[in-house]
């Protein structure tokens, strides 16, 4: 039994400690916001926050988050994700969608962390995101977007 | 509850136009558009043999009859249907048709399917009626609710309007259901059109944005089993043998079974379902195997681009006697690997049977096929099998199967388990991988004949590649044993040249290969444009001035292309800029014209692509943020598999890339700023999904020649022999 927070609500899950959290997330909490890509944390669909840091949900094990605190894509309620979520929809950053769960988990803590992030500093915290329609010009310029509006 | 009143289909040929009237559903009548896509089986719906549904609370309702996989056709036949109905855009929602290969029958296909970068281009005229004959009924509903002349009604913004007279949609529609739709009904001059042309913002985005759009994988039913298999490593390979012992040993393992695709592993959850089947031990019967390693089959390959059964293509003039006369003959053998389409959703599909009947979910984009398939597998009347195409996280062509490959293995996992539930099939990355289909593997053996003066007298190029159409119902295609799709590009090029010929072998292998994103395109733009601009440089000629000489006559719209992007990039010949270097393409495939100049540093040896302007002409454009977006896409699609991707056979034939790490995607550090402009044009639209990507790869590999003096004929750029 592992008990840990998600999208503030505790949650008590009874499954191996080796599952990794994203399926105890889609499989027994039903939270299928978060995707799997890879399952080797190479493409970033499975991002959720882990106690205020992003965290691939694919690789990270049941066993170690007893009491921690999950944000996923369902559960974000910072400034930062509605700005951002704001600025994927006014541009139509999403083609397929699969990976833009992760792209706004990832481009959220991005702000978060830099409220005016330079290109390169886009590209940094970006590129462990993959997304195969390759819609990276319009990511690049949504979180821009975002950041100009959070400036107010 | 819902009313509706089907109406007999008008234009009998093709235009299965209904319209129909629903009271507003939950969770529908609502402003915005980040609603459900698929039709919520709780409520009755309106007869799937409609396009449209006008509901109460005004929203109209467009029933899409291609799959939505991030291209566009959710919004881009909402567009069309909006337009002539003159609706207000927040009015339109979109929902996925169901399986159905007369109702929603792609109408360059004859089946329902999407493919080829058809989606608009069928769907133009049909959806335009559909959207015009329902104007035309909420006309004649106001005309006779007002007791006024139909020709004194205007709409706009989805508001119709007599004099003093003002109505919406929904207060008409139970009226006009009750009417008879106009057999013809006339659509708009395209000088007239309001929303058709226009930056308009997609109706899937918000949803997509916030992590509630429902895929097959975010399926969940009553008691569902989640099942994955284990798939030879080798393609063609079979089960010789295997034991489940320890596999039944994991805690969570229902069952393990043998089906014809390789071993089902079935499991109370998706953990459990990939732990039993790393616990299997299976033996495989490698006798209709491929156990050549692709470069022993490309050797192969190379090999019969001289001595294999040519058949010929294309042919003017006499090649032969132009190469053996020529003062200057160039050869050039281009080679290409394998390629994965690597989806972001790896391939999946839901099935409940129950009592006789199945109903399945998935990302089918040729529904029929699967459908069939799976009430083959169950032994059950395919009209007791129902078919949901839900939302795709892309395809690029994976989906669009003949062979019904997913339809086929979620059949026969609810075959095996032998009882009425429900499953969920889930593949990994690394059965994506491994999982063939692949684009495939080709050579171009290249030959061009100069005279003294650098004119190109003569052109051959022998294509080595399998058929993707050969073995399946798309054989019947095939005219004299020669599939199209194997060196289409390499043929009607735009060029002219009175002494050409294009000849194609066909290889032979048990790797399947598939349709990937621009099919034959994206293999012959790169070889024709590479090779192209070595013959120009080789006569000391300016890349876009050297081929815009060679457009001629009723090339007006290659000719269009070229030099609007020449324009945006300020082309000036030339080709080296101090640290950076500038390379041309241009291209046509599916109708649509696309010409791109690459900007390209050299870093640490290897090409980095800072910009790319693409000028592109698909006819009208519907909806020219989408089309911006399918050429942006298009191109990082593109780029990233020429530098960096080929899936590789190693010994006996086993797929050497398993995930991402070693079958690398491009990221967003490496992708380029770019410049679209869109040619405008009132020709009935052309695709967009697929013809950005051919022309990025050689405008590239021309820009690296120009820069380092290599070319790149062995793809992708980042093997020992590329770049």
């Amino acid at each position: 039994m592992t008990t840990f927070t998600v999208n503030g609500e505790e949650r008590t899950v009874d499954a191996p400690g080796d599952t990794p959290l994203l399926w105890v997330l889609r499989d027994e909490l039903k939270l299928t916001g978060s995707k799997f890509g890879c399952g080797v944390a190479q493409c970033g669909a499975c991002t959720v926050m882990l106690d205020g840091m992003t965290r691939r949900s694919c690789v990270t094990p049941l066993s170690t988050l007893e009491g921690a605190d999950i944000r996923t894509i369902e559960g974000l309620d910072t400034p930062e994700a509605a700005a951002v979520q704001a600025a994927w929809t006014a541009i139509d950053v999403p083609q397929c969608g699969w990976c833009q769960s992760g792209q706004v988990v990832s481009a959220a803590a991005l702000l978060y962390e830099i409220p005016n992030p330079t290109d390169d500093e886009i590209d940094q915290a970006m590129a462990g995101n993959i997304c195969r329609c390759a819609t990276y010009v319009r990511i690049r310029q949504a979180i821009k977007d975002a950041a100009k509006t959070l400036e107010g | 509850m819902t009313i509706t009143q089907s109406r007999r289909s008008f234009l009998a040929s093709s235009l299965g136009l209904v319209i129909a009237v629903s009271l507003p559903m939950r969770g529908r009548a609502q402003s915005g558009a980040a609603l459900a896509f698929q039709p919520d089986g709780s409520e009755p719906i309106f007869a799937p043999n409609a396009f449209i549904r006008v509901a109460e609370d005004d929203t109209v309702t467009v029933i899409i009859k291609h799959i939505e996989f991030g291209q566009g056709p959710f919004t881009g036949l909402s567009t069309l249907v909006a337009e002539e109905m003159d609706a207000d855009w927040g009015q339109m929602r979109a929902e996925s048709a169901p399986a159905d290969d007369e109702k929603y029958k792609n109408l360059l296909f004859g089946l329902q399917g999407t493919g080829g970068s058809t989606a608009i281009a069928n769907s133009y005229t049909q959806m335009r009626k559909a959207g015009a004959a329902a104007r035309a009924m909420l006309v004649q509903a106001a005309a006779e609710e007002w007791g006024v002349d139909a020709s004194t009604i205007t709409i706009a913004n989805g508001v119709l309007t007599s004099g003093s007279n003002t109505s919406t949609f929904g207060p008409l529609a139970a009226k006009a259901a009750g009417l008879t739709p106009p057999e013809d009904p006339a659509v708009k001059d395209p000088k007239d059109f309001v929303l058709i042309g226009q930056d308009r913002p997609k109706l899937d985005s918000q949803a997509k944005s916030t992590g509630t759009a429902v895929f097959t994988m975010d399926m969940d039913l009553p008691d569902m089993e989640y099942v994955v298999i284990r798939h030879a490593p080798m393609l063609g390979g079979t089960v010789a043998s295997f034991d489940d012992s320890e596999a039944m040993k994991v805690a969570g393992v229902t069952a393990v079974r043998q089906i014809p695709q390789g071993i089902a592993v079935y499991a109370t959850s998706t953990y459990a379902a990939l732990s039993g089947r790393n616990a299997l031990t299976v033996e495989w019967d490698v006798s209709a195997a491929e156990t050549r390693t692709s470069a022993q089959m490309m050797d192969d390959f190379a090999e019969m681009a001289s001595t294999g059964d040519m058949k010929v293509a294309e042919e003017a003039g006499d090649i032969d006697a132009i190469l053996s006369d020529a003062a200057n003959v160039i050869e050039t053998e281009f080679r290409f690997p394998y390629l994965a389409h690597a989806p972001m959703e790896p391939l999946d599909a839901v099935i409940q049977v129950k009592d006789g009947s199945a109903e399945s979910w998935g990302g089918y984009q040729f529904p029929g096929f699967d459908r069939q398939a799976i009430a083959g597998n169950l032994g059950l009347p395919v009209e007791n099998v129902k078919l949901n195409v839900m939302l795709a996280g892309g395809s690029f062509g994976r989906r669009a199967q003949p062979s019904a490959q997913i339809g086929n293995e979620i059949g026969a996992i609810a075959r095996a388990a032998g009882r009425d539930g429900a499953w969920k099939l889930i593949w990994t990355r690394e059965d994506d991988l491994a999982g063939g289909y692949y684009r495939p593997m080709t050579v171009h053996k290249m030959r061009g004949a100069l005279d003294a003066d650098g004119n190109i007298l003569g052109w051959h190029d022998v294509v080595v590649n399998q058929s993707i159409m050969a073995g399946g119902p798309m054989e019947q295609m095939m005219v004299d044993g020669k599939d199209p799709t194997s060196y289409e590009g390499a043929t009607k090029m735009p060029y002219d040249l009175a002494n050409l010929r294009v000849d194609w072998v066909r290889a032979e292998s048990a790797v399947p290969v598939l349709w990937w994103r621009s099919v034959g395109h994206t293999h012959t733009g790169y070889a024709t444009e590479v090779f192209l601009d070595q013959l120009l440089e080789a006569s000391g000629k300016d890349p876009v001035q050297g081929r815009l000489d060679l457009l001629k006559g009723d090339m007006g719209r290659d000719r269009a292309v070229l030099e609007k992007v020449a324009e945006m990039a300020g082309w000036d010949g030339t080709k080296v800029k101090g640290d950076k270097a500038y390379g041309v393409a241009v291209h046509e495939s599916f109708g649509t014209y696309t010409a791109q100049i690459a900007e390209v540093e050299d870093r640490d040896g290897f090409p980095h692509v800072t910009k790319v302007w693409c000028a592109v002409d698909c006819g009208v454009a519907v909806n020219p943020n989408v089309i911006r977006a399918q050429i942006e896409g298009g191109i990082g699609y593109g780029l990233g598999s020429v530098l960096f991707n080929a899936v590789t056979l190693g010994e006996g034939g086993v797929v050497q890339e398993q995930n991402f790490d070693t079958y690398r995607m491009i990221r967003i550090n490496e992708m380029p700023a770019v410049e679209v402009e869109i040619i405008k044009s009132t020709m009935d639209p052309s695709g967009i999904g697929e013809p950005g990507t051919p022309p990025v790869g050689p405008a590239v590999a021309n820009a690296w020649r120009a820069l380092t003096g290599t070319n790149v004929t062995t793809l992708p750029f980042s093997t020992p022999t590329g770049a």
